[in-house]
C-alpha cells in the first residue's frame, strides 16, 4: 500500500479542487480511481476536507453504486426491477450461486467474480437482463448466465 | 455534419432549418436501426455495421442514408428496422439479413416477407409501420421524432422543427405569457405526482429573488419503467430545448440535470447534445441575441430510489446524501442551494416545446380536460407487444393492454396490472375500462405515476408482488421517519410469514392498519405511497391471500412453500432428464421406472418441470 501513498495525494487533491466540498462527487471521483471506497482514503479525506467521518460514511453507505468492499475482476449486476422479477430473475441469482458460490453482494475468493444486484437497468423489454463488466445480456435463462459465467472463466484461465 | 457558426438570432434558424431540408425527404432511401438498449443487446449494433459494410462495398453510401436511431417502440419485436421510402417494419432483423434488405427493398422495391409483421386477426403480413395495431392505435406525438433523427447529431433535430419553440419564445413571448400556454394547455408533470407545470412555474417565478434554477428530475427509478432513459436517449435536445424555455419563463439562468448512474448511455447523450447546443449558441449567453442567459450541468446519481423525490432530488443534485425533508417550503420558494427552483420530469420538458409549438388550444384538443396531451407508457411483463406505448390521456387499460399490447402472451389468463411502480398498485380485470388519467387510477387504489405499467398473468402470484415492493422499499427507504423504516420491516415481515406458510387470517387485518398507519404517519412520498401495493391487492384480491394463510396454498404456484411439483407417472417416460437436472438429488426412479420427487428434498426450483419434454411435471 505505501506505494498509493503519493496517488492518494494527488487523487484527493484533484478531486477537491473539481468538486470542492461536495461529498458524493468526491466519493464518485475516488471511486473511479480505485474501484471502491477504501478505509484508509476515506480516512485521509476527511483529515483533508474537515467532512466528518460519519458524514463520509452515511453518503459512501446510502448509496447503491458506492462500495466500501474491494471489487472483483469481473462485475456481474443482475437486474432485480418488476419485470425482471416476474420474468425470474431470482432464478438467475440462483444459478450464479450454483456456479460461483456467491450470493448479490459477494465476491468469489478467488477475486474473480463480484455479484451485486441492481434496482433497474430500464431494459424492462427484455427482460430478465443483467450486465456484466459494462455489456448488457437480455431475455436470459439460467442456463445462458451459466454459459456467460463459464465463457469469461474460460477467457480467464487462457490469458493466465 | 454541418459546420455551422453560432445561431446570433431567430432567423439564423430558420435560414439553417431551409438549408437542412433535404434530411426531411421521405423519398430519399433510408435504413433506420433502433440503437435504443433493448434492441442493442439483441445485436442491432452488429446490425447497424454489417449494412454499413454492404453500402460501402456496393458503392452505396452516399444515395443511401443509414441512421441510427432512439426506441422505434415495438421492443417485443426488436432488433427493429424502418426502411424509408415507405416507412417499412422489419422485425428481429438479424446482422445475416443486411444484404437481402439491401438487394430486394432498397434495390428492387420488393419486400422481405420473412421479416414482416404478421397481423394476429387476418393472419397476413403488414409493411408499413403506421399501418400496425401497435403504431395505428397510438398517438406517438412526443415519441415519433424518435424514428427520424439522430440523436447525436443536433441538425437532424433542427431540420425537424427543433429549437423553434424556443425561437418563437425569445423571439417575442412574455415569461407571462409562456407560463400562461402552459396552463391553459393543462400541462400537469409527467413525473407522478402531476402537478400543474404552468402554475409550478409561476410559484417560482413569483418567488422573491434573482437566483432561480432548473433542474430536471433524471432519476427514473421506478423499476419497470424506461421512458426517461428511451426520451434522454432518443432526443435528448428536446429535453433540453424544455428545460430552457422553462428557464426563460421563471426567470433562471441555470439548470441541473439529475440522471440516475445506472443509465450510462443516456448521459453519454445528453453531454454530446449539451456540447452541440452550446457550439451553436443555444445554452450560454444571450441566447437567439435576447439578453437571456441559461446553461445547464449534468449531475449523476449514485443508486438512491429516494432520490427521485423531489427535495431529496435537489439534496443528491448538490452532492448530498438524498434525504428528503418536509414541505413547506416547497421547492418553488426554497429549492437548489436554498433558492426558488422548478423541479419537472424528462417527459414533462419534452412536452413544453410541443406546447409552444402548436399552441395550448391545440395541445389540449388532445387528453381530458384536466390533462393535456398524451402519456408514455412502458407496457412489459406478460403482455403479446411489450413496448413503449404513447396515448391521450383519458384512453382505458383495456385499449392499451388488449388493443395495442395485443393482449396476454402464451394463451394465458389476464390476471393484473401494476402501474406506479412501487408507490402504485395492482389492478383487476374488473377495473380495466378505467381511464389513464391522474384522478382515476388514484380512486381505484393505484397511482398512474411514471408510466411503468406491469402486466401479470394467472403464473403471477400478487402476494409475491406486494412482496417484492416491500422488500424494495425497505432497502430504499432513507430510514430517517420511524414509521417508514420501522413500519415497512414489520409489514415485510408478516408477508415473509405469509408466504413461508405460517400465516394466519388476522394477519390480513394487522396488514392493513399497519399499511394505513404507514401511509398516514410518513413524511415523504416513499412512505405515504408504501402501502399502496399491499392494500390494492388486499383490496382486489382478497382471496388470494386467504388461499397462502388459511389453505396454505399459492394457487399462482409462485411461493415455494406452499406449492409441490408433481410428477404424472403415466406421463413419466422413465428418461431420468430431470433427475440429471435436480441439484439438490431429491428425484428418484421408481420400482415401475418412473421418477418421483422426495418432497423432503426438494427445492422447488423448478428446474425438472422446465427440463421435462413431455410437460409430465407440473405445480400441484
Amino acid at each position: 500500500m505505501s506505494n498509493k501513498l503519493p496517488d492518494v495525494e494527488e487523487i484527493l487533491e484533484g478531486a477537491v479542487k473539481k468538486h470542492g466540498l461536495a461529498v458524493v462527487p468526491l466519493l464518485q471521483e475516488i471511486q473511479e480511481h480505485f474501484r471502491y471506497l477504501p478505509e484508509e482514503v476515506l480516512r485521509k479525506l476527511s483529515q483533508k476536507t474537515g467532512i466528518p467521518l460519519i458524514e463520509i460514511y452515511h453518503a459512501a453507505t446510502f448509496y447503491n453504486s458506492l462500495y466500501l468492499t474491494p471489487r472483483a475482476k469481473h462485475q456481474i449486476n443482475i437486474c432485480t426491477g418488476t419485470t425482471c422479477h416476474i420474468r425470474g430473475s431470482g432464478k438467475l441469482i440462483e444459478e450464479v450461486f450454483q456456479v460461483l458460490g456467491i450470493g448479490p453482494g459477494e465476491t468469489t475468493s478467488d477475486g474473480n467474480f463480484t455479484l451485486e444486484t441492481v434496482n433497474c437497468l430500464g431494459c424492462c423489454a427484455v427482460a430478465p437482463a443483467m450486465v456484466v463488466d459494462g455489456k448488457y445480456y437480455g431475455n436470459l435463462t439460467p442456463g445462458d448466465v451459466r454459459e456467460i459465467l463459464n465463457k469469461i472463466m474460460e477467457k480467464a484461465a487462457v490469458e493466465e | 455534419m454541418e459546420a455551422t457558426s453560432r445561431l446570433a438570432v431567430p432567423e439564423d434558424l430558420a435560414g439553417l432549418r431551409e438549408r437542412l431540408k433535404d434530411r426531411l425527404d421521405e423519398k430519399k432511401p433510408r435504413l433506420v436501426v433502433c440503437g435504443d438498449t433493448g434492441c442493442t443487446v439483441r445485436g442491432s449494433r452488429e446490425l447497424a455495421a454489417a449494412i454499413e459494410k454492404i453500402l460501402s462495398e456496393q458503392g452505396l453510401s452516399d444515395r443511401v442514408e443509414l441512421k441510427v436511431t432512439g426506441c422505434l417502440g415495438f421492443c417485443e419485436k426488436g432488433p427493429l428496422m424502418l426502411v424509408f421510402p415507405g416507412a417499412i417494419l422489419y422485425q428481429k432483423v438479424q446482422p445475416s439479413d443486411a444484404g437481402e434488405i439491401v438487394e430486394k427493398t432498397v434495390l428492387k422495391n420488393e419486400l422481405v416477407e420473412r421479416l414482416l409483421y404478421t397481423d394476429p386477426e387476418s393472419g397476413l403480413p403488414v409493411a408499413c409501420a403506421y399501418d400496425i395495431p401497435f403504431y395505428k392505435l397510438q398517438n406517438r406525438a412526443l415519441l415519433e421524432t424518435c424514428w427520424y433523427i439522430n440523436p447525436l447529431d443536433i441538425y437532424d433535430y433542427i431540420a425537424r422543427g427543433g429549437y423553434a419553440a424556443l425561437a418563437k419564445v425569445l423571439g417575442g413571448m412574455t415569461p407571462e405569457a409562456v407560463i400562461a400556454e402552459m396552463k391553459e394547455a393543462r400541462l400537469r408533470g409527467r413525473g407522478g405526482a402531476g402537478f400543474a407545470t404552468g402554475l409550478k412555474w409561476e410559484f417560482c417565478r413569483s418567488s422573491p429573488g434573482e437566483e432561480k434554477y432548473i433542474l430536471c428530475n433524471a432519476d427514473e427509478g421506478d423499476p419497470g419503467a424506461f421512458m426517461d432513459r428511451s426520451l434522454l436517449e432518443g432526443n435528448p435536445h428536446a429535453v433540453l430545448e424544455g428545460m430552457i424555455i422553462a428557464a426563460y419563463a421563471v426567470g433562471a439562468k441555470e439548470g441541473v440535470i439529475y440522471i440516475r448512474i445506472e443509465y450510462p448511455t443516456a448521459v453519454l447523450k445528453l453531454e454530446e447534445a449539451v456540447r452541440q447546443a452550446r457550439e451553436l449558441g443555444l445554452l450560454g449567453k444571450d441566447i437567439f441575441g435576447s439578453g437571456f442567459d441559461f446553461d445547464v450541468i449534468i449531475s449523476k446519481g449514485a443508486g438512491a430510489f429516494v432520490c427521485g423525490e423531489e427535495t431529496a432530488l435537489i439534496r443528491g443534485a448538490e452532492g448530498k446524501v438524498g434525504e428528503p425533508r418536509q414541505k413547506p417550503p416547497f421547492p418553488a420558494d426554497v429549492g437548489f442551494r436554498g433558492k426558488p427552483t422548478v423541479i419537472n420530469n424528462v417527459e414533462t420538458f419534452v412536452n413544453v416545446p410541443l406546447v409552444i409549438n402548436q399552441g395550448a388550444a391545440l395541445y389540449h384538443s388532445t387528453g381530458t380536460e384536466s390533462s393535456g396531451g398524451t402519456k408514455i407508457f412502458c407496457l412489459v411483463g406478460k403482455v403479446k407487444n411489450t413496448g413503449l406505448v404513447e396515448v391521450p390521456f383519458g384512453t382505458t387499460l383495456r385499449q392499451i393492454i388488449f388493443g395495442i399490447g395485443g393482449g396476454i402472451k402464451g394463451g394465458k389468463k389476464f390476471k393484473a396490472v401494476q402501474t406506479g411502480g412501487p408507490s402504485g398498485g395492482c389492478l383487476p380485470e374488473a377495473m380495466l375500462d378505467l381511464k389513464v388519467d391522474f384522478s382515476d387510477l388514484a380512486q381505484a387504489g393505484s397511482i398512474m405515476g411514471s408510466g411503468g405499467m406491469i402486466v401479470m398473468d394467472e403464473d403471477t402470484c400478487v402476494v409475491d408482488v406486494a412482496r417484492y415492493f416491500l422488500q424494495f422499499l425497505k432497502s430504499e427507504s432513507c430510514g430517517k421517519c420511524f414509521s417508514c423504516r420501522v413500519g415497512i420491516d414489520r409489514l415485510l415481515e408478516i408477508l415473509d410469514r405469509i408466504i413461508a406458510g405460517n400465516g394466519s387470517v388476522e394477519d390480513l387485518a394487522l396488514l392493513e392498519e399497519l399499511a394505513v398507519t404507514v401511509k398516514d404517519t410518513t413524511m415523504c412520498g416513499l412512505g405515504q405511497t408504501s402501502a399502496n401495493p399491499v392494500l390494492s391487492t388486499l383490496r382486489y384480491f382478497r382471496d388470494e391471500y386467504l388461499a397462502h394463510v388459511r389453505d396454505k396454498r399459492c394457487p399462482a404456484g409462485v411461493c415455494r412453500s406452499l406449492f409441490r411439483y408433481r410428477i404424472d407417472e403415466d406421463l413419466c417416460a422413465g428418461c431420468g432428464a430431470c433427475a440429471e437436472q435436480c441439484p439438490a438429488g431429491a428425484i428418484k426412479e421408481t420400482d415401475e421406472g418412473c421418477y418421483r420427487i422426495d418432497h423432503g428434498l426438494c427445492t422447488v426450483c423448478g428446474a425438472c418441470a422446465e427440463t421435462c419434454a413431455l410437460d409430465a411435471i407440473t405445480k400441484d
